[in-house]
């Protein structure tokens, strides 16, 4: 049988890709990562067995009438076997209940519609609801534009959900993977109590192209990528792939509030 | 009128702003300037002044009059600090119970390597954030063009009165139609698909009630409007706090929503 190929975009070697997904789709030659589906980074960092996906049959339809959308919905579907750009559930990391939410951009780019603004809006509910943390990982290009401003509402939609969960005391971390941007970035991707990024991951609010377009300068090396956002103060920290499991896990101890032994009687 | 003549008439050089509104509703409107940690965006105007004896807080964006002015003003394209300006008003505004008055009228926020750098997207998310639990009345005049999250992040309410003139949209036609067709010329055609004018807004939830304009002059059109938010602003007086908020959660959590768990 055939081997199927993947190219490094990063130092051009091929790797087979029974290879890649042994080794967290990040290339033997450099290093460099490989983008992930949104079912391989659940296995990446969910225990076996642990995972429960809540609202798995949420569809959407073309509540705009928009032209070519429902042909561009079902080839993403064909495609990726996934009814929209996210996955969320419950489950545990290493041990530790949470809820998460992944999206994928081999569906539509990651785009944020109706679907993906009611999963995670959801997602937040859920977790304060059963009092637990919420584990993200970011990765989209930015609002649906098929949706128009049922789109750009989400970001609103979900940021108001986050903004309850976090008033009940629990904590919320994202992970930003390649490419966060747009929407995405400038609502939840945003939010984190922690904010971590994968190495080399894009992450930034204006596509480069618009950026070059309007202001006609030539952007630096290293623009908007994970590094940078870690040198100007966006994000906390960048974890590598082999290290993410067990990263989250400890800041997900290190995060669960603890009432004070002094504070567990009547004031005086 | 089609809906890229609403863009067109929304965009209008010559279309009265917020400020101009301001200039008018508002009594002894001082400005208050500055983030506190960068600069001064002079992409937003904000300040405190009296809506009749009410004290209230309103923030506009500011295109600017002159070729100058707009220069300065960057088109109304607001910097990461413009947006940390405004959360520093509306946070003084929950503070001294003061309800908060949006003006929406430019077509979203600076794309540039500078607001980047300062974290544009963590601003508005910042902001949009924040506004969903901001314990005082919040309200939304959308005057003329309003896109993408940069007006999203100084627009959310508990009630959105938008121009009959006037559009909000996710992306600009000119935008979509570059990205759906790689032709920026049929941004006529993107503004339909897009459903961005005051019927549509009020259609899917994202707008309340639309200001009739036809056959007015701004002068008389700001006499309406500032009946319809004192209005507003009365009826938000009988509600308590936690209740308006809970409404607040609603009014976004429907839109786009699905029934039912699956």
């Amino acid at each position: 049988m055939e081997r199927i190929m993947h190219k490094c975009r990063k130092c051009g070697r091929e790797t087979p890709e029974d290879v890649l997904k042994s080794n967290w789709w990040i290339c033997p030659g450099c290093g460099g990562y490989f983008r992930m589906s949104a079912r391989e980074r659940i296995r990446l960092v969910i225990d076996e067995g642990s995972l429960r996906e809540l609202d798995p049959a949420i569809e959407g339809g073309n509540p705009l009438a928009f032209p070519d959308y429902i042909e561009k919905l079902d080839k993403a579907r064909d495609a990726s076997g996934e009814r929209d750009a996210v996955i969320t559930g419950t489950g545990e990391i290493g041990g530790r209940k949470c809820v998460f939410f992944v999206m994928d951009s081999g569906f539509m780019m990651g785009s944020m519609g109706t679907v993906v603004g009611e999963k995670i809006t959801r997602a937040f509910e859920y977790a304060k609801e059963h009092k637990l943390p919420v584990i993200g990982f970011a990765c989209s290009g930015g609002a649906r534009m098929q949706e128009g401003i049922l789109s750009l509402m989400q970001m609103a939609k979900i940021s108001a959900a986050c903004r309850w969960h976090s008033e009940a005391g629990l904590f919320y971390m994202v992970v930003l993977t390649d490419p966060t941007t747009g929407g995405v970035t400038a609502s939840f991707a945003m939010e984190g109590d922690v904010i971590a990024a994968e190495p080399g991951a894009l992450i930034g609010f204006a596509g480069q192209r618009v950026i070059e377009q309007t202001t006609g300068q030539t952007l630096p090396e290293g623009f908007q990528k994970a590094e940078f956002q870690l040198e100007h103060g966006f994000a906390d920290m960048i974890i590598g792939r082999r290290r993410m499991k067990e990263t989250i896990a400890n800041l997900i101890d290190l995060n669960t509030a603890r009432p004070r032994p002094a504070d567990r009687k009547k004031p005086v | 009128m089609s809906a890229y003549d609403k863009v067109l008439e929304a965009r209008a050089a010559d279309r009265p702003q917020g400020g101009f509104y301001i200039d008018l509703i508002i009594d002894r409107f001082m400005e208050m300037h500055g983030d506190r940690s960068f600069g001064d965006d002079g992409a937003i105007v904000g300040g405190v002044g009296y809506l009749d004896r009410r004290p209230v807080t309103v923030i506009t964006m500011h295109r600017g009059n002159t070729l100058e002015e707009r220069m300065k003003r960057n088109f109304g394209c607001p910097s990461p600090e413009g947006y940390r300006k405004a959360l520093r008003l509306m946070k003084q505004a929950e503070k001294f119970k003061r309800p908060v008055i949006w003006f929406v009228g430019s077509p979203g926020a600076y794309c540039g390597i500078t607001a980047e750098e300062r974290g544009q997207g963590q601003a508005i998310a910042q902001n949009l954030w924040e506004m969903a639990a901001l314990k005082t009345p919040v309200l939304t005049v959308v005057t003329g063009e309003g896109g993408s999250g940069g007006a999203l992040a100084l627009s959310v309410c508990d009630r959105m009165i938008v121009f009959e003139n006037s559009v909000y949209s996710v992306v600009s036609p000119e935008g979509c139609a570059t990205i759906l067709w790689k032709d920026a010329s049929r941004a006529k055609d993107a503004a339909e698909l897009l459903r961005l004018t005051p019927s549509d807004l009020l259609r899917y939830g994202a707008a309340d009630e639309i200001l009739p304009e036809k056959g007015k002059t701004p002068e008389q059109i700001a006499k309406d409007l500032k009946k319809r938010i004192n209005a507003a602003l009365k009826e938000f007086d009988q509600i308590h706090i936690a209740r308006l908020l809970a409404l607040r959660y609603e009014r976004y959590r429907r839109i786009g929503a699905f029934w039912g768990r699956s």
